[in-house]
């Protein structure tokens, strides 16, 4: 039904085509077919073991270590096809940036961190690299707090600005695309609020997949809604619509919280 | 009496025996010490640190003897670290989970137990007649790093598990690769644990008397090592051959040459201790 919508190639930055994953023998996720725009944020939601995470993991090819995980279909980034033997996996991430659930910076300093990025790349401009990293934590709403204290180790920030020296480390190498897979989840709810803001500042620059447990963020901070459930899409839209008129008994037992 | 106490005493039971254990091997270890240090501290001097061995037990030193631990010590390092980083890096990080891969690992474990006199004999098989090494320094620490190799891998593979998984995500999130996140985040942060196996393996290998005798050792050796290619003599294999003497001069100075080697080894593990509290403190996750 909405097939030929996700079709439209130049309409989507990420285009999810047919797409079958499989751990081993479990089905994980069955013919998904998604579009996700351009400068917008893209919520996916759903219970947990549902597949959101898979799917958004796709879009970095972060599954590809996984032992026994297969997929099938086409995951189309840029009308580029990801899945393909030509792509290198290292060129793609630097333009589809990731965020995890925990706060994961590396055991250094704040300024290694977010240097970390360009120098894999081989930068080693020491002038660029500092512009860099200045910008990167102008952007991720950081530089006030740490300006003065760049190379204290980033383990020593509280876990709300261990999360932004993470976005920050992402926003370095300047992406197009980032994925978050529930960022907030480990945060208290000020840190919460803090990167909820910098979502909305991002995504006028750049395009947002965001997963989340949390029905009230997937509210506030998304345009469009992505509801997952054992494996299939099983409604998705502009997400005033989904949240406030969902079309199928299931999303809207899920929003509403009768189960989850 | 009721269940309460009738488990208390067995539970006060259990703690005694477990004290007892503990202090037993204390115990038996201190005066074994005890009685090293009262025979041959004494024995320990210049002359006896700087002297060839000799007929006479008041002319003999242990110099050959230590030089060749030295050397011997030096080589398997160079030999057995690269090596034994190198296949645990390919096992956790490289090598797909295949029925290979897990016959490799098997195989891994399994030559951490085989008796150390069996590598003597690959030694003296592979290095000292097939490759022509003679019974070599080289020779030798070839033998000593096969020995020490899997000790290596299993405390390196160990070092490398410990190192957060979010972390490799994060490095690879930002595209860099498998040998950027290795040698950048997994090595840096498992360093300590890395380092720690690797000396107590140099300091096993340190104390190895059965493969090197195999491959044909010297008890004596009336010159110091000065190529890879001499033949030697260690400090364990001088030990034996001064014990095995009949003149009490010799126990004697075998008592002070397992001093100086129980220093070498002591003095080994506790660096080795240092290095694993440092990192530890360093790397809090």
């Amino acid at each position: 039904m909405e097939k030929t919508a996700a079709y439209r190639k130049d309409v989507y930055k990420i285009e999810a085509i047919d797409v079958n994953a499989f751990y081993g023998q479990f089905h994980a996720l069955k013919g998904i077919n998604l579009g996700m725009e351009e400068n917008a944020v893209t919520a996916l939601i759903g219970p947990s073991g549902c597949g959101k995470s898979t799917f958004l993991r796709l879009f970095n090819r972060m599954n590809d270590y996984i032992d026994e995980f297969r997929m099938k279909g086409q995951i189309r980034i840029d009308g580029n096809k990801i899945y393909n033997s030509y792509i290198e996996v290292e060129q793609l991430r630097k333009y589809v940036g990731m965020v995890f659930q925990k706060p994961n910076p590396f055991p250094k300093s704040i300024f290694d961190n977010v240097a970390y990025g360009l120098r894999i790349q081989g930068i080693r401009d020491k002038k660029l690299i500092s512009e860099r990293v200045e910008k990167a934590l102008k952007q991720a709403d950081l530089w006030s707090e740490v300006k003065d204290n760049l190379k204290k180790s980033a383990l020593a920030l509280s876990g709300g600005q261990q999360q932004r020296v993470c976005i920050a480390r992402t926003l370095a190498v300047e992406p197009s695309i980032i994925l978050m897979d529930e960022p907030t989840s480990a945060l208290d709810p000020i840190s919460t609020a803090r990167i909820e803001d910098l979502i909305f500042q991002l995504k006028t620059e750049y395009t947002i997949v965001i997963v989340t447990h949390n029905m009230q963020q997937a509210g506030r901070l998304s345009d469009k809604t992505a509801f997952f459930y054992m494996g299939e899409l099983i409604e998705h839209g502009p997400t005033k619509e989904l949240f406030t008129n969902p079309k199928h008994d299931r999303t809207e037992n899920y929003i509403s919280g009768r189960f989850g | 009496m009721n269940n309460a106490k009738i488990n208390k005493a067995k539970d006060k039971a259990f703690q005694m025996w477990g004290i007892f254990c503990t202090f037993l091997g204390l115990v038996l270890l201190a005066v074994f010490i005890g009685a090293i240090i009262k025979d041959g501290i004494l024995r320990i001097d210049w002359q006896f640190l700087t002297s060839l061995p000799s007929r006479k037990p008041e002319n003999a030193g242990i110099l050959t003897a230590m030089m060749g631990s030295l050397w011997i010590l030096g080589l398997t390092a160079i030999v057995a670290i690269p090596l034994g980083i190198g296949a645990a890096i390919y096992l956790e990080e490289y090598s797909k989970k295949s029925r290979f891969a897990s016959l490799l690992e098997i195989n891994i474990s399994n030559l951490a137990g085989v008796p150390s006199i069996i590598y003597g004999l690959l030694g003296l098989e592979i290095f000292v007649r097939l490759l022509k090494f003679g019974p070599s320094v080289l020779a030798g620490s070839f033998t000593l790093s096969l020995l020490i190799l899997p000790i290596i891998i299993v405390a390196t593979r160990e070092a490398i598990k410990a190192v957060p998984k979010t972390i490799k995500e994060a490095s690879f999130a930002m595209g860099a690769t498998k040998w950027q996140t290795m040698w950048n985040q997994i090595l840096p942060a498992s360093f300590g644990g890395i380092l720690t196996g690797v000396i107590l393996a140099l300091s096993r290998a340190v104390g190895e008397t059965a493969p090197l005798i195999v491959i044909g050792a010297l008890a004596y050796v009336p010159f110091t090592p000065s190529s890879p290619m001499d033949e030697f003599s260690v400090l364990p294999i001088q030990i034996f051959n001064w014990v095995s003497r009949p003149q009490h001069g010799f126990v004697i100075n075998a008592a002070a040459a397992i001093i100086i080697l129980l220093l070498v080894t002591f003095t080994m593990n506790a660096i080795a201790v240092y290095f694993r509290n440092k990192w530890q403190k360093k790397v809090n996750w």
